[in-house]
C-alpha cells in the first residue's frame, strides 16, 4: 500500500487538470464526479495507508516509510529529492485532507451549484488537496515548503474566488503577503537546517539534532525562524490578520482550507520538528506566550462579532492559539488531537454557516437572522453539536483535545492555565451566542428573505452530519487514564515524539488534579452557555447597530483592536511613502539628474548623435552591416 | 551540423536580406522562419554537448593578425544556456511584435542584434567580445529611437551616454590586459592567465565591473533602464530585459572575476551590497508605479540584483542559481512584457488605474498571466522558485544578513506583483475593459510557449542545471584558489 502514496496527492492534480481544462466543455455533473472522485480515491488510498501503519504500530514498529520520487535540485553538494515520508503523524493527516476533504468537495456541489464559475472552484479545491498532501506527505524541509507556498497559492485563488469584489481580492492579496512573511522565515530557516545538518531530510535532521545539547544557538535561531513561518500560515499573532478578511472566500473554502487543514500546518510543522524546539525551550516559551494572547486577543474581539463566518474565524485564529500554547507547554500529542478535533467541529461550524447564509440568500449578519431553528433543522442539530464540541462540554470531542492541553499548561505554569481556562470561558460564550442568534428568538431578516428560508440539499446535510458525528465521538481517539482511556493516539504518535519524550520524561499529573481542572472548565463552559442563554434567548438581546455608540471596551473590541489600524499605520503607509521618495527624490532628482548633467555636456559636445532624429534606419543598418562584413571579410582573406 | 560559425553567421545573412523587404507580411513570414531556423540549429548543440568543463564547438581563425586580433569562439556549460535563450526568446519576441506593422528593417535589427548577443555569449577573444558587445547595442539604440514612445529621443540619450561611458571603460581595460598579454594576443585564456598585482586588479575590475553594472543594471547604476524599458517598443524591451541585460551577468561571470579575482576579493562584498541594495531599493519603487511597463523594468532591477548578488557571492549554488535564473528571468519578462503590450494595445494605455476586471471578459489571458506572475514572485513548482531558491542559498553562504535582505524579495515582489496582478485582472470591469477581447492565436501561441517553460523548468530544472555545473564548479575553484 505505501507504494502507491505517490498515487494520492497526484489524483487531486489530475483532477485539477481535467476540471482546469475541460471547465468551459465539462458538464456540471462531471466536473463534481471527477473533483470528488479523485478525493474520494485519494481518500482511500490514505485509509490503505493508515492501515499499514497502523498494523505496524500495532506491532510495535516505528512505522515511518519514506518514497522517493525523482531528484529535483542539485547544485555542488546542494541535494534536493521530491520524496514522501509515511509516519504515523503524516497518516492521520492523510486522512484528515482527504477525509474531511471529500466531505467538503461532496458539500460544495449544493453550495456553489448556481455559480458560474462551478468548474473552476472545483478545479481550484482539488489544487489545493493537491498542495496540502505535499505539505503533509513531504520527506523533507523542502517538498514541506513547496506544499506550504502552493497551498497559500490556493488561498490566495480561492478567497479572490469573487475577484469582481475589489475588496475580496484585496483580502486574497493580503493573505498571500502576511504569509509570504513568514515564508522568508521557514525559507532562512531551511538554510540554517542545511548549513548545520548538511540534509534537508527529516531522517536525517532528526537524529543529529537529538545528539545536540538543550539551548543550542543554532536550533534556537532556527526554530525561532520555523515559528515566523508558522505565525503566518496558522494566524497567530502578529500575522494573524489575513486570516478574517480570508472569509471573503466561498464558506466550504473557508471550512476546507481556513479552518481544518491548511492554518494547522503550522501546527502540523512544528510538532513534526517537535525535537528542534524541545532543544530550545526559550522557543518554546516564546510560542506558548504567542499561542495564548493570540487565544486571548482573537477570542476577546470573537465575542462582540455580529457577521457569523467573522465569529467562526476569530474563533479559528483562537483555537490555532491553544494548539500553539499546546506545543508550547510540550504537549504535541495534545496539540495535534487538538488539531484533528477542531479539524471535525470547525469545519462542521463552518459548513453550517454556509448553510444558513445559503438558506438567508448570502445575508451573513447575525443581527438578522434569528428563529432559523425551525427552517434548518438539520443544521440547527449538527452546529449544535460543534458547539458543544468547540466549547469544551464533555463528552463530545473539544472536551478531550482541550483538555489535554490545559493539564499540560498546568503543570508548567498555573498562570498560563488560568489564561487558557478564561479563553475558554469566552470560547463557550461567543460560540453559544452564535448559536442563539441565529436559530434562536424571532426572525429579524426581510420579508423576502423568511419566504427562501429552507433547509440545505442533501449534498450539503451529509457532510454536516457525518461530521457532527466525528466531532461527537472524535474525543475517543485520545482518551486519558484519568477517565479510564489508553491515551490511543498518545501511543500511535509515540515513534514521532520519542526523542522529545526522551529529553523531558513522561508528562505526568495526578488524576486527583486532572479531576478538578476537568470538572472547573466543563462546568465553566455550561455556565457561559447559561449566560449567553439568558442574554440571547431569555432577553432576546439583539446586537446594536452599527450606528449605535458603543462603550469603549465593546467599540475596542469591536473595531478588532485596531490591530489593521495599526499595521496601516505602521507599515504600509510607511512604506508607501519611503516608495515615493525613493522614486522622486533619489532615482529622479538624485541619481538621474547627475547622469543628465553629463549627458547634455556630452550632447553639446557631439552633434553627430543629433542625426538619430532624422536617419534613415536602412541606410543605418546598411553601413552597421557592410562594416561588420568588412571585418569579417578582412579576417578571411588574411587568414 | 555543430557548426558554430553558421549559428552566428545565419542571423546576419538573414538581416541583409530582411533590411530590403519592405513589404511587412513577408518581413514577418522571413523574421521568423530566420529565427526559427537559428532555434533548430542549436538543438545539434544540446545534444552534442558534454556536459564537462571543457571548451566545445570550437572555432578560431586568425582576423586581423597584424593586432593580434582572433575570430575565436566556443561553447561551455556557462555560454550554452545563454546561446539557447537567446535563440530560444528570439521567435518569440518576432511572434510578439506581429501586432504591429513593423517592415523588414526592424526584423533586421532584431536578428543583428541576435548575431551580436551569440558573439557575446560564445566569444573567447576580448576583441571578439567587444565587437559583439557593441554590434548587439547599435540595433537596439535603432529599434529604441525609431520606434519608440514620444520621449525617446531624450530618453535614448540617456541610455547612449550610460552604456557608451560602460562600453569605453571596457574597452580601455581590454587594451590594457592585452597590452600585458606575452603572446600579444587577445585570447581569454592569455587574460586569464596574467598574474597582475593587486593594484592593477583594482581599477580593472571596477572598468569591466562598471560596464557589466551598467548593463544588468546594478544599483546605482540602473537609471538609464526603466525610461529604456518604458519608452521602447515592447520588442525592444523583451530584448533587452529578456537577454541583453544577460550579456552583463554573464561578463562578471566569465571576464570580471575569473580575469581581476584579487580586484573582486577587494570589491566583490561591495558589488554584493549594491546588488542586495538594488533588490530591496527597486522592490519599493515598483510598489506605487501606475505605468505597467515601469513597474516591470523596476521588478526587472530587483531581479537581477539578485541574480548578481548570486554570482558576487561566488559559490556553486549561487552561481548555478545565477545561470538558471537568468533563463527564468528571460521566460518571466518576455512573458509580462507581453501580456503587458496585450492589454495595453487593446486598452491604449499603460495606466493601472484605467485597467480591472479583464479577468472577466479575457479568462485565457488572466490564468495565463497569474501562472507569469506566479513565476517572477518565485512560487515553488515554477522556474523562479529554482533560480531563487540557489541564489539566496548561495548568498546565504556568504552571509545570513545578507540572503535576509536579499530574501525581503519573496515579500516585496508577491506585494507589487500581485498589487499590479489585482489592479489590471481583478475587480469589476469598467467602460473600456468591459468588451476585452482574450487572445488570438499568435498571442495563445507565444504565451502557451512561456507557461509549459514556466512550470516545465519549475518541475524538471535538472537538465538546464546540469548543463553548467561542470563548468561553475571549476570556474569557482579555480578562482578561489587564487584567492586563498
Amino acid at each position: 500500500m505505501i507504494d502507491l502514496v505517490w498515487l494520492i496527492p497526484l489524483l487531486p492534480l489530475v483532477g485539477f487538470l481535467v476540471n482546469g481544462l475541460g471547465r468551459n466543455v465539462l458538464p456540471k455533473s462531471l466536473v463534481s464526479f471527477i473533483g470528488c472522485g479523485v478525493v474520494l480515491i485519494a481518500f482511500l488510498l490514505s485509509c490503505g495507508v493508515f492501515s499499514t501503519v497502523y498494523a505496524a504500530r500495532q506491532a510495535g514498529e516505528v512505522a515511518a516509510f519514506t518514497q522517493p520520487v525523482f531528484d529535483w535540485i542539485s547544485a555542488g553538494n546542494l541535494q534536493v529529492s521530491l520524496s514522501f515520508l509515511v509516519d504515523p503523524l503524516s497518516a492521520v493527516m492523510l486522512l484528515i485532507v482527504t477525509g474531511i476533504g471529500f466531505l467538503i468537495h461532496v458539500y460544495s456541489i449544493g453550495y456553489m451549484q448556481q455559480d458560474a464559475g462551478f468548474a473552476k472552484f472545483f478545479a481550484y479545491l482539488n489544487l489545493f488537496i493537491f498542495f496540502m498532501l505535499l505539505l503533509v506527505l513531504g520527506s523533507n524541509y523542502i517538498v514541506m515548503f513547496i506544499g506550504w507556498e502552493g497551498v497559500g497559492l490556493c488561498s490566495y485563488l480561492l478567497i479572490g474566488f469573487w475577484f469582481k469584489n475589489s475588496s475580496y481580492a484585496s483580502a486574497a492579496k493580503k493573505a498571500f503577503v502576511m504569509n509570504r512573511i513568514g515564508d522568508l522565515g521557514f525559507l532562512i530557516a531551511v538554510f540554517l537546517i542545511f548549513a548545520t545538518f548538511g540534509t534537508f531530510e527529516f531522517t536525517g535532521v532528526f537524529p543529529q539534532a537529538a545528539k545536540m545539547v538543550t539551548g543550542d544557538t543554532t536550533l534556537l535561531l532556527i526554530t525561532l525562524l520555523l515559528f515566523v513561518a508558522a505565525t503566518g500560515k496558522s494566524a497567530q499573532i502578529p500575522l494573524f490578520t489575513w486570516l478574517p478578511d480570508a472569509m471573503a472566500g466561498p464558506t466550504p473554502v473557508s471550512a476546507l482550507i481556513h479552518a481544518a487543514t491548511m492554518v494547522t500546518a503550522g501546527i502540523y510543522m512544528i510538532a513534526r520538528s517537535n525535537i528542534l524546539f524541545t532543544l530550545s525551550p526559550i522557543t518554546l516559551q516564546v510560542v506558548a506566550a504567542i499561542g495564548i494572547c493570540t487565544a486571548l486577543l482573537a477570542a476577546a474581539i470573537a465575542v462582540t462579532q455580529n457577521d457569523i463566518k467573522k465569529v467562526l474565524a476569530y474563533s479559528t485564529v483562537s483555537q490555532l492559539g491553544y494548539m500553539f500554547l499546546g506545543l508550547g507547554v510540550g504537549a504535541f500529542t495534545g496539540a495535534f488531537f487538538h488539531v484533528i478535533t477542531h479539524a471535525f467541529f470547525k469545519a462542521l461550524l463552518f459548513l453550517g454557516a454556509g448553510s444558513v447564509i445559503h438558506a438567508m440568500s448570502d445575508e451573513q449578519d447575525m443581527r438578522s437572522m434569528g428563529g432559523l431553528k425551525k427552517h434548518l433543522p438539520v443544521t440547527y442539530l449538527t452546529m449544535l453539536i460543534g458547539t458543544i464540541a468547540i466549547a469544551g462540554i464533555p463528552p463530545l470531542s473539544g472536551f478531550f483535545s482541550k483538555d489535554e492541553i490545559l493539564a499540560h499548561a498546568f503543570a508548567h505554569s498555573k498562570l498560563l492555565w488560568i489564561l487558557g481556562f478564561i479563553g475558554a470561558l469566552f470560547t463557550a460564550f461567543y460560540m453559544f451566542r452564535m448559536l442563539f442568534l441565529t436559530f434562536f428568538g424571532r426572525f429579524r431578516g426581510t420579508s423576502e428573505q423568511e419566504k427562501h428560508l429552507h433547509e440545505s440539499p442533501a449534498t450539503m446535510t451529509v457532510p454536516l452530519i457525518v461530521l457532527a458525528v466525528l466531532a461527537a465521538i472524535g474525543g475517543l481517539l485520545n482518551v486519558p487514564s484519568a477517565l479510564g482511556g489508553g491515551h490511543a493516539l498518545a501511543n500511535f504518535l509515540a515513534p514521532v515524539f520519542a526523542d522529545s519524550v526522551a529529553k523531558t520524561g513522561e508528562f505526568h499529573l495526578e488524576h486527583s488534579t486532572e479531576y478538578v481542572l476537568m470538572g472547573i472548565s466543563a462546568l465553566a463552559a455550561v455556565v457561559m452557555a447559561v449566560v449567553a442563554y439568558r442574554l440571547y434567548v431569555s432577553k432576546a438581546v439583539v446586537p446594536d447597530p452599527d450606528e449605535v455608540p458603543r462603550g469603549w471596551l465593546a467599540k475596542l473590541s469591536y473595531r478588532k483592536f485596531y490591530v489593521d489600524e495599526l499595521y496601516d499605520a505602521l507599515v504600509v503607509r510607511p512604506l508607501n511613502a519611503l516608495s515615493v521618495f525613493f522614486y522622486r527624490t533619489v532615482d529622479k532628482g538624485g541619481i538621474d539628474g547627475i547622469v543628465d548633467g553629463i549627458g547634455k555636456a556630452a550632447g553639446e559636445s557631439s552633434k553627430g548623435i543629433r542625426l538619430l532624429q532624422s536617419g534613415n534606419v536602412g541606410f543605418y543598418i546598411f553601413m552597421m552591416v557592410i562594416g561588420v562584413i568588412a571585418l569579417l571579410a578582412y579576417g578571411i582573406f588574411n587568414g | 551540423m555543430d557548426n558554430l560559425f553558421i549559428l552566428l553567421l545565419l542571423p546576419v545573412l538573414g538581416a541583409i536580406v530582411l533590411a530590403f523587404v519592405n513589404q511587412v507580411k513577408s518581413a514577418r513570414q522571413f523574421a521568423l522562419a530566420v529565427s526559427l531556423v537559428s532555434l533548430g540549429l542549436t538543438i545539434p548543440f544540446l545534444l552534442n554537448f558534454v556536459p564537462d568543463a571543457s571548451i566545445q564547438f570550437e572555432q578560431q581563425f586568425a582576423w586581423i593578425p597584424a593586432l593580434g586580433i582572433h575570430f575565436h569562439i566556443g561553447i561551455d556549460g556557462i555560454s550554452l544556456p545563454l546561446v539557447l535563450l537567446t535563440n530560444g526568446l528570439i521567435p518569440l519576441i518576432i511572434l510578439s511584435a506581429f501586432s504591429y506593422d513593423y517592415k523588414g528593417g526592424f526584423y533586421a535589427l532584431i536578428l543583428f542584434m541576435q548575431a551580436g548577443l551569440l558573439l557575446v555569449f560564445t566569444a573567447l577573444d576580448a576583441f571578439a567580445f567587444y565587437v559583439g558587445w557593441e554590434i548587439a547595442l547599435i540595433p537596439i539604440y535603432f529599434i529604441c529611437a525609431l520606434w519608440g514612445g514620444e520621449n525617446r529621443i531624450r530618453v535614448n540619450l540617456k541610455f547612449f551616454v550610460y552604456t557608451f561611458l560602460g562600453s569605453l571603460l571596457m574597452l580601455i581595460a581590454i587594451i590594457y590586459l592585452h597590452l600585458q598579454v606575452p603572446s600579444g594576443d587577445y585570447e581569454l585564456t592569455s587574460f586569464y592567465q596574467l598574474t597582475l598585482d593587486s593594484g592593477t586588479q583594482r581599477w580593472v575590475f571596477w572598468a569591466f565591473f562598471l560596464a557589466f553594472a551598467i548593463k544588468m543594471p546594478i544599483f546605482p547604476f540602473h537609471t538609464w533602464q526603466p525610461d529604456t524599458y518604458t519608452e521602447a517598443p515592447t520588442a525592444g524591451t523583451m530584448l533587452l530585459a529578456g537577454i541583453m541585460l544577460k550579456m552583463g551577468v554573464y561578463g562578471v561571470i566569465r571576464w570580471l572575476i575569473p580575469i581581476a579575482p584579487l580586484g573582486f576579493a577587494a570589491y566583490g562584498q561591495l558589488a554584493l551590497i549594491l546588488c542586495v541594495i538594488g533588490v530591496v531599493y527597486a522592490s519599493i519603487i515598483a510598489f506605487k508605479q501606475q505605468d505597467v511597463k515601469r513597474l516591470v523594468a523596476y521588478s526587472s532591477i530587483a531581479h537581477v540584483g539578485l541574480i548578481g548578488a548570486g554570482v558576487f557571492a561566488w559559490n556553486v549554488q549561487g552561481l548555478q542559481g545565477a545561470m538558471i535564473q537568468m533563463i527564468n528571468h528571460g521566460i518571466s519578462v518576455v512573458g509580462l512584457f507581453f501580456v503587458l503590450d496585450i492589454v495595453a494595445r487593446r486598452l491604449g494605455t499603460r495606466e493601472m488605474q484605467a485597467m480591472g476586471g479583464i479577468a472577466k471578459t479575457a479568462p485565457v489571458l488572466a490564468i495565463v498571466f497569474l501562472v507569469i506572475v506566479m513565476g517572477a514572485v518565485g512560487l515553488p513548482l515554477t522556474n523562479g522558485f529554482v533560480g531563487e531558491f540557489l541564489l539566496l542559498m548561495g548568498v546565504y553562504h556568504y552571509g545570513i544578513w545578507y540572503a535576509v535582505f536579499g530574501g525581503l524579495t519573496l515579500i516585496l515582489g508577491a506585494v507589487y506583483m500581485l498589487r499590479m496582478y489585482q489592479k489590471v485582472m481583478l475587480g469589476d470591469s469598467n467602460a473600456q475593459t468591459s468588451n476585452f477581447l482574450d487572445i488570438n492565436r499568435t498571442e495563445w501561441l507565444v504565451l502557451t510557449v512561456i507557461v509549459v517553460l514556466v512550470i516545465g523548468i519549475g518541475i524538471y530544472p535538472k537538465p538546464l542545471l546540469h548543463i553548467s555545473e561542470a563548468a561553475v564548479t571549476e570556474l569557482v575553484e579555480k578562482v578561489n584558489l587564487i584567492n586563498n
